[in-house]
């Protein structure tokens, strides 16, 4: 008998899996009592998250500005329920203080913000900013011969954003090789399929004719996604783009690709259904 | 005021190694001697202003303390958003430099006059901006700017433009107005590159019997309180002069400071451009004396006011 070669050596994909299904568990529970949108969003990329603050990032929650870390900055910020459960999982903060999202005299608000949540490295929400940031992060790396990456995850509606693309050009000038851009391809933007809206296809070789080191791949594959950025830089010596298929709403059935799930929040009935196909017992 | 930018910045990246200088692909040959110098902290960062501004942020975030130079309304209002989200918003040192504020580039037309930036940048929480009036002050803000650790917004002229002052300004501070002449009857508060338009109005002022204190007033946010305080008390007549819209600009800034401070903003006049865009091709000195800027105009607008409310009282 003879094993299939392993696409992830090193990675403990069944760890990450559970991960991912407590945090998706967590998010449900976040827009149920907060009746925020952005459910579908945040449910596709937090394969993405898992993958990344578990496997990927050097960051220390007890040192959260150490000079040293890799940054990651969430440019999709209208997913901040799903790193916000994503940090606090991780340590960066007390998971109780989740219960205050949205709420009166919070810090935890629907986009993520500035100078105020351990871990948030850059307040976004205006989509087509988290890029730009990101190379200026890169280029301050590189001036002090600093060796930390920059992950900036993006959703494929934001690339309708003319920003983008301005500091595609430039990442792909300056051989920005320790920049990552993930693009959460979920084919839904707010109000209509990511394709029709604008003609985003094809995606990947719109980033690889930038000048890109492109790889698409599974969304979803926490073992595929752990071990690809982690292996930033590649060799390539170029700036790194993943184009992860994902599909909105992920992981809960009635909710995957439906995009009344952009703005929808769950009722009990439904955080409890949702909990139950994710493996996780009643809230 | 470009040249001495350039110099200074110069200047200022030698002592301080955090100094970044990023430009939308103009300043050919301007900042050589910074690239000479320095050429792992220059970006050209071609016509992209919003990345280039994103970028700034980003470098801002890390440390740095980048400057953001291009001509006034690519660097203001094309990427507006990210200097509010990116920069002020999230507080870092972020400066922005707009080169041909104003009218100066009158020539070029609209798309490159730039009469509302003050406008929009003073609106942002944590912006301070400023309007330096000669290359000499060009250069102290300069120097000035990264002991603030602010974001900050720096509109100044093209070049070849007057100077007011004789040397380096030894005591300048961000914050405070620049006395230049003494006077009893009226004050001429002056802003930006207008200021050697207004020192000609003063000195045809006193000409024709009429004291007049000149000040030169590049702090539009923080405003000189005090130096407010001290005009609306001592003079009949306040009068800012600008090189921007009466709309949002420095005469709107003192407005908003009388009212909101109990001075009596009647003493207020406010010289400035229209809420119109100057279509007409031509110079500099043509858009000016359309415009009623031009030195004699100033000096003309003065004295009319100052004879209305003599026959008023």
């Amino acid at each position: 008998m003879t094993l299939a070669p392993d696409p992830a050596p090193g990675v403990d994909v069944p760890r990450l899996q559970r991960q991912a299904a407590q945090i998706r568990g967590r998010v449900v529970e976040m827009c149920h009592a907060s009746k925020s949108a952005h459910l579908g969003s945040s449910l596709s990329c937090i394969d993405i998250l898992t993958a990344a603050y578990w496997h990927v990032l050097d960051v220390d929650p007890a040192d959260p500005k150490a000079p040293g870390r890799d940054r990651f900055i969430l440019s999709k910020g209208h997913a901040a329920m799903a790193i916000y459960a994503t940090l606090a999982a991780r340590g960066f903060f007390p998971s109780e203080e989740l219960a205050s999202y949205n709420q009166d005299d919070g810090r935890l608000a629907e986009h993520p913000p500035a100078n105020m949540v351990p871990g948030v490295e850059a307040a976004t929400g205006s989509l087509g900013h988290g890029l730009p940031i990101g190379l200026g992060m890169a280029l301050a790396a590189r001036l002090r011969g600093e060796r930390h990456r920059v992950f900036v995850l993006m959703s494929d509606g934001e690339t309708n954003e003319g920003s983008v693309w301005e500091a595609a050009l430039f990442a792909a000038a300056r051989k920005l090789d320790r920049i990552c851009v993930i693009v959460d391809y979920n084919k839904w933007q707010a109000t209509g399929r990511s394709d029709e809206v604008l003609g985003l296809a094809p995606l990947a070789d719109k980033w690889a004719a930038f000048g890109w080191d492109v790889r698409r791949l599974d969304g979803h594959d926490v073992g595929l996604l752990a071990a690809t950025m982690a292996a930033v830089p590649n060799g390539s010596g170029k700036p790194v783009a993943l184009i992860a298929d994902t599909v909105k709403g992920k992981g809960v059935s009635f909710m995957e690709d439906d995009n009344n799930w952009h703005y929808r929040a769950p009722t009990a009935e439904e955080v409890a259904m949702a909990r139950a196909e994710l493996g996780l017992e009643a809230p | 005021m470009r040249n001495a930018f350039a110099d200074e910045i110069t200047q200022l990246a030698a002592a301080d190694p955090r100094v970044v200088l990023l430009s939308g692909d103009i300043g050919n040959r301007l900042f050589d001697r910074y690239k000479e110098a320095q050429p792992e902290r220059f970006f050209n960062c071609g016509v992209a202003e919003q990345n280039m501004m994103g970028m700034a942020a980003g470098l801002a975030m890390s440390g740095f303390r980048p400057f953001v130079y291009t001509i006034t309304p690519f660097v203001t209002t094309r990427c507006l958003e990210q200097i509010r989200n990116d920069a002020a918003y999230h507080d870092v040192p972020v400066t922005v430099v707009g080169v041909g504020a104003g009218m100066a580039y009158a020539g070029l037309g609209p798309t490159h006059h730039s009469c509302e930036d003050i406008a929009f940048l003073r609106a942002l929480p944590n912006m301070q901006v400023l309007a330096p009036g000669d290359a000499w002050e060009v250069r102290a803000v300069v120097q000035a700017l990264p002991r603030q650790d602010r974001p900050a917004y720096v509109r100044m002229g093209k070049k070849g433009e007057p100077l007011v002052h004789s040397g380096r300004l030894a005591d300048f501070a961000i914050g405070r107005a620049i006395r230049l002449s003494d006077g009893s009857d009226v004050c001429l508060l002056a802003s930006g590159t207008i200021l050697p338009e207004a020192v000609e109005a003063g000195r045809l002022l006193a000409e024709a019997g009429v004291s007049a204190g000149v000040y030169s007033f590049p702090s539009v946010k923080p405003l000189d309180q005090a130096c407010l305080a001290g005009a609306f008390q001592r003079f009949a007549k306040v009068v800012t002069v600008e090189e921007h819209s009466l709309v949002g600009g420095v005469g709107s800034a003192v407005a908003e400071w009388a009212v909101d401070n109990g001075a009596d903003a009647r003493k207020l006049l406010r010289i400035g451009t229209p809420d119109a865009f100057f279509k007409q091709s031509g110079s500099l000195a043509f858009a000016r004396r359309r415009l009623g800027l031009t030195g004699p105009q100033i000096a003309e607008r003065v004295r009319a006011t100052l004879a209305e409310r003599g026959n008023a009282a």
